[in-house]
């Protein structure tokens, strides 16, 4: 693999996991517990759907094939979507969505960080942007994710199963795949090593602060970013592409 | 409209002896003077009613009217679209808490308008009772949905009670917004397809009589809203709104090739304005009522939502405690 096609392979990776999280997000309009998180969640899907925008744009035009954002949005099946598992998996309730967030979150705002001083300068751009609504989702997030630990029973219950269910998809963040490689060889992407240790050192003190218990690293499932889904993912997809699917051509 | 151009006389309800007739004569004075009335005045207990009534039912309805738009987020056909529609939605979500503040400058609380909209006691707008069956439905609603609500919420700019006139302004930019965006994903179709085409002439098949009952029932059978016109609540008459918002939107229709579905709308040479034909008033009280499709799905996921949070506030509340108990110990 070329160091271009590592790039290009790497930026809309970034867009995927960014899309499939705003979906998920967007599953919570007018189903939130208080109307001031249905505003937090859509405010959150619409950074994303922001970020998912720029990363797919800047694939375009890295990959010369005139495809636009919708394109690759869009037009795309299962196989060649690359975003990690944990953003695909169900909302669950609140604290479940909530604990997804804090998980993926605390890697996304470290990964954009090293990228922003990627020699790729349109990427360093995107990150540099992306960084600031990435702190503010965190800090909201892990806000949430410590009163509903340190909350009433039921909530702390309920914020933990979130967490050791969710827990067996956090270790492919850290996987690092010959794009991975490439993108640190090449394009001063993150060393995943290093952001790995810096991830379970923020999550351990989150996790004790919401007086939770930090999960032990059992079987380990991945392989989003290469392709291979869970079953969940046809259904957002499915969703998300049937207006372009079913009216091909078409301007909207 | 958000509150269904329905003024109901306030049940004589035994008078408020605070309410003397001095009292009463100088709040009149004050609202002819074009005074904004603010939430330390003094003011007549059925003001006061009036005023939290109709606040209360506006707020539930930007709240409720997310729904049917929420309902096409996962599925807009492009990325801007998803981003424009997205940030409606959440504009909506503000006006409502908008609205719900300045209607607790009266003296209520959200909590308890809330508790009066999901156990049905309170009514939001017969308009989100309808359902969102394809995309053209997300454009109709910003142009005709969104521009009925300008029309309505425009004089109310100017409504005596300060707090509510000072989030009209606030609100009424947003909406023109709305409208705009609205209109223009109408454009797009009606530019578009053969069955982008369709989808719009249909959507606006379903939604053109729904918008003009928005304004609410007629003049000539409306119960008084005398009251309301003399407090400067309300500044003009549900036919009159509804005759300005068919003589705006009837040549946009026509711009976008679209037939409007009215075997007897024609254009008055001599009135300059559209004439139009007869509402049906069934459907608008049976809606009303509760009797549309999508009346009791709405009020369920409203119910199911707060239901399922509410451990989640609980916790919230339990946390807060906890923190104050650390922080006084
Ligand atoms: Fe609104
Ligand atoms: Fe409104
Ligand atoms: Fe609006």
């Amino acid at each position: 693999m070329s160091k271009d096609q590592a790039l290009i392979a790497y930026v809309t990776r970034m867009g995927d996991n960014a899309i499939v999280m705003a979906q998920r997000l967007s599953e919570w309009v007018g189903h939130g517990p208080e109307l001031e998180e249905e505003m937090a969640m859509s405010n959150f899907a619409l950074d994303y759907v922001g970020q998912a925008r720029m990363f797919f744009s800047y694939a375009g035009e890295l990959d010369g094939k005139r495809r636009s954002e919708d394109d690759i949005c869009f037009l795309r099946d299962g196989w060649d979507y690359g975003n990690v598992l944990l953003v695909e998996q169900p909302n669950g309730d609140f604290g479940e969505t909530i604990a997804r967030l804090v998980l993926f979150e605390t890697f996304y705002s470290l990964q954009l960080e090293a990228l922003a001083t990627s020699p790729a300068t349109k990427l360093a751009e995107i990150a540099a942007r992306a960084i600031k609504e990435s702190t503010y989702h965190l800090r909201h997030a892990s806000n949430w994710l410590i009163r509903l630990g340190d909350g009433t029973d039921e909530s702390h219950r309920r914020v933990q199963n979130a967490i050791d269910r969710l827990w067996t998809y956090t270790a492919e963040l850290f996987e690092a795949d010959p794009v991975d490689q490439i993108m640190q060889s090449e394009w001063q992407g993150p060393d995943l090593t290093v952001l790995r240790e810096h991830w379970h050192r923020q999550i351990d003190e989150l996790l004790a602060k919401a007086t939770l218990q930090k999960p032990e690293d059992g079987w380990m499932d991945s392989g989003g970013k290469g392709g291979h889904h869970s079953e969940h993912l046809g259904y957002i997809l499915a969703e998300m592409q049937s207006m372009q699917r079913t009216y091909p051509g078409a301007n909207w | 409209m958000y509150t269904q151009g329905l003024d109901q006389k306030q049940k004589k309800s035994a008078a408020d002896p605070a309410d003397t007739p001095e009292r009463l004569a100088a709040f009149q004075a004050r609202i002819d003077a074009e005074e904004k009335i603010e939430p330390k005045d003094w003011m007549p207990s059925g003001y006061r009613k009036t005023l939290i009534r109709q606040m209360s039912q506006h707020a539930h309805s930007e709240i409720v009217g997310m729904l049917p738009e929420g309902n096409w987020i996962t599925r807009a056909p492009t990325l801007r679209r998803k981003a424009i529609l997205l940030a409606k939605v959440q504009d909506e979500a503000g006006h409502g808490l908008y609205i719900y503040g300045a209607t607790e400058t009266l003296g209520v609380s959200r909590d308890d308008l809330v508790a009066d909209l999901l156990s049905g006691k309170a009514k939001y707008s017969s308009i989100f009772n309808y359902p969102t069956i394809t995309w053209a439905d997300i454009g109709t609603i910003g142009w005709l949905v969104d521009g009925a609500a300008i029309m309505n919420q425009i004089p109310l700019c100017r409504c005596s009670y300060g707090p509510y006139a000072r989030a009209m302004v606030r609100v009424c930019k947003e909406e023109s917004f709305h409208q705009r965006q609205g209109y223009e994903i109408m454009l797009e179709l009606c530019r578009g397809t053969a069955e982008q085409k369709r989808m719009a002439q249909d959507a606006l098949d379903r939604w053109w009589w729904p918008s003009l009952m928005m304004f609410g029932p007629s003049d000539k059978t409306s119960e008084h809203s005398a009251q309301s016109m003399a407090w400067k609540i309300k500044r003009i008459s549900n036919d009159e709104l509804r005759q300005k918002f068919v003589d705006v939107t009837v040549p946009q229709a026509e711009y976008l090739g679209l037939k409007m579905p009215d075997e007897d709308l024609v254009f008055d040479q001599k009135t300059g304005h559209y004439r139009f034909g007869e509402i049906d008033w069934q459907e608008f009280w049976e809606v009303l009522k509760g009797n549309g499709k999508c009346n009791r799905e709405r009020l369920e996921t409203r119910n199911r939502a707060h239901d399922e949070g509410r451990w989640v506030r609980q916790a919230a509340r339990a946390y807060a405690e906890k923190q104050a108990a650390r922080k006084a110990a």
